[in-house]
């Protein structure tokens, strides 16, 4: 099930558990989202006053809608496993870092390594990523509706990653079968990212992840897509002067 | 790791506050280095007096009778005001060059933290609270000042290890990152008569840009050299008189937040460090490009 829908089931503001963490500790929440069980009743939750706190919502494993007022600092959401996560503000490093499924939507910017070595979910963001967005992906969804920075997507195995505007140097050094779409303009691509051909196949499925993040008004004819020219899966016997 | 911290005031109301505002800003990142601690002030200029910031392990010792010792020595008058083991000698602007040499010469164990017409630089082992405790910082005024707390990785801790590094009059600098080349460019720079007083790599960048500026260059064309000069990680905070910069090196793996009002520009190593400023909450906000620099200037 898409977690965009998880999210819009669960987000009923009026029943949220709030949480002030100018009061309550940040273990005290991590603590309370996961002792969490199947079926629980709590599934909106809303945090306040986050002042850039590390490690916020991280480790959710059900499926609840947690809302967060204000920006935060490292690896929110991290390991997030069916969470519908939203900051309504700005994120620090390594947001969503691990996720697994779910979804998590910065409404602000997000610093570097967005996503990193994601398996699952989609990640929203809605202002710029900076760089190595998406670096080591394994399988989530990241949409950035502004920029990314540089090397971005490094060493990416699989996984989408689009972005509606730019992209730094260096995009997707190193990739292996993540695909990446751009719409605007790409500053250099990395070793072995090469410009590819923008199938009815591909079409589909960008037109679904705009659908999925809530995208409107841009067609995926826009964008360009990435990805692997796959010489760099074998070892090729004429740089062993090399090593 | 390290967190770095700079405020630069826009509006003359918020001077008053700036060391409380500095001192909140750096003790926020208490868990990015609890090695040590340190903090430049830029007070505002008296026209008539430069300063120097001296330090001693053995205050009691070092600090009696040597502002009248110095005065007789240089024929100028002396003040001193200790604070802890450092203290602040103030004279004639014309008479600093020499009043420093007096204090190294009559005292061999004190240590100059920085000199200049406005700068004021306390550094200690210790945790940014007890620094800024020990020093008072909190009842500083000033027009801007940089601040950092170390989790060492080039060079002991000691105090002299500590950040920000003055190589310069009214100049300093606060350090994230580590530097690769700082031995060959400390020997280059030796050779053009800058002096150290340290093995820190940050030691180099503080002398780099003092040695850039000395030849006539400006603060962003300074920081623009450590672009192609300098090998290794870095985000730099550097404060002169009357400027403030930052630059991060291209791969920019160290974090940098900035915010910037009608009042104030403010950098922090993350947003937790911003989130009690003034109108934070309509400040823009934005993480400074690698390889780029800003700078501001009164």
């Amino acid at each position: 099930m898409p977690a965009t829908n998880v999210s819009k089931a669960t987000r009923d503001q009026s029943h949220a558990r709030v949480f002030d963490l100018a009061e309550l500790s940040l273990r005290e929440l991590n603590q309370a989202l996961h002792q969490l069980t199947p079926g629980s009743n709590e599934t909106a939750w809303e945090v306040l006053n986050p002042k850039g706190s590390h490690s916020v919502a991280v480790g959710v494993d059900q499926p609840v809608a947690i809302d967060v007022r204000g920006s935060v600092g490292y690896y929110c959401g991290g390991m997030n496993a069916g969470g519908a996560i939203t900051v309504h503000g700005s994120a620090g490093p390594g947001v969503g870092e691990n996720m697994m499924s779910g979804s998590i939507t910065i409404k602000g910017d997000a610093s570097q390594y967005a996503g990193a070595t994601g398996r699952g979910g989609l990640l929203v963001i809605e202002g710029n990523a900076s760089s190595r967005c998406g670096i080591s992906m394994k399988g989530i969804d990241i949409v950035v509706h502004g920029n990314i920075g540089h090397m971005s997507a490094f060493m990416a195995q699989s996984g989408n990653l689009v972005v509606l505007g730019d992209a730094g140097d260096a995009l997707g050094d190193s990739i292996y079968e993540a695909r990446l779409f751009v719409r605007g303009k790409v500053e250099s691509l990395g070793a072995d990212c090469i410009a590819k051909e923008m199938r009815p196949e591909h079409v589909e499925l960008l037109q679904g992840l705009l659908d999925r993040a809530g995208v409107t008004g841009v067609k995926p004819s826009e964008f360009k897509r990435y990805g692997s020219a796959r010489t760099l899966y074998n070892f090729n016997i004429d740089n062993a002067d090399a090593y | 790791m390290c967190g770095i911290v700079g405020l630069f005031l826009k509006d003359k109301a918020l001077e008053p506050k700036l060391g409380a505002m500095l001192s909140e800003m750096l003790i926020s990142l208490s868990d990015r280095g609890p090695d040590s601690a340190g903090i430049a002030i830029y007070g505002a200029p008296s026209g008539n007096e430069a300063k120097i910031t001296i330090q001693s392990a053995k205050p009691e010792r070092d600090f009696r009778g040597l502002d009248a010792e110095v005065a007789k020595a240089i024929g100028a008058p002396i003040s001193i005001a200790v604070k802890s083991t450092h203290a602040v000698i103030r004279t004639t602007p014309a008479k600093i060059d020499e009043a420093r040499e007096t204090i190294q010469a009559l005292r061999p164990d004190i240590r100059i933290m920085g000199a200049g017409d406005v700068v004021e630089i306390y550094k200690e082992v210790g945790l940014p609270e007890a620094v800024v405790d020990r020093f008072d910082v909190r009842s500083m005024t000033g027009t801007h000042g940089i601040g950092h707390t170390r989790m060492a990785t080039e060079s002991a801790v000691t105090t002299m290890g500590a950040h920000p590094f003055s190589t310069g009059a009214d100049q300093c600098l606060v350090h994230n990152g580590s530097l690769s080349n700082h031995n060959n460019v400390r020997r280059e720079l030796i050779r053009d008569g800058m002096k150290f007083e340290t093995e820190n790599d940050t030691e180099v960048a503080a002398a780099y840009l003092s040695s850039k500026m000395a030849h006539g260059r400006n603060l962003g064309e300074a920081l623009e050299g450590t672009l192609s000069d300098l090998d290794g990680f870095f985000t730099f905070v550097v404060g002169t008189k009357n400027g403030f910069g930052v630059v991060r090196d291209p791969i920019a793996c160290k974090p940098a937040v900035m915010a910037e009002t009608d009042q104030y520009v403010a950098f922090g190593s993350e947003y937790r460090a911003l989130t009690k400023l003034p109108g934070i909450d309509n400040a823009r906000v934005w993480e400074p490009e690698p390889a780029t620099v800003y700078f501001w200037e009164h």
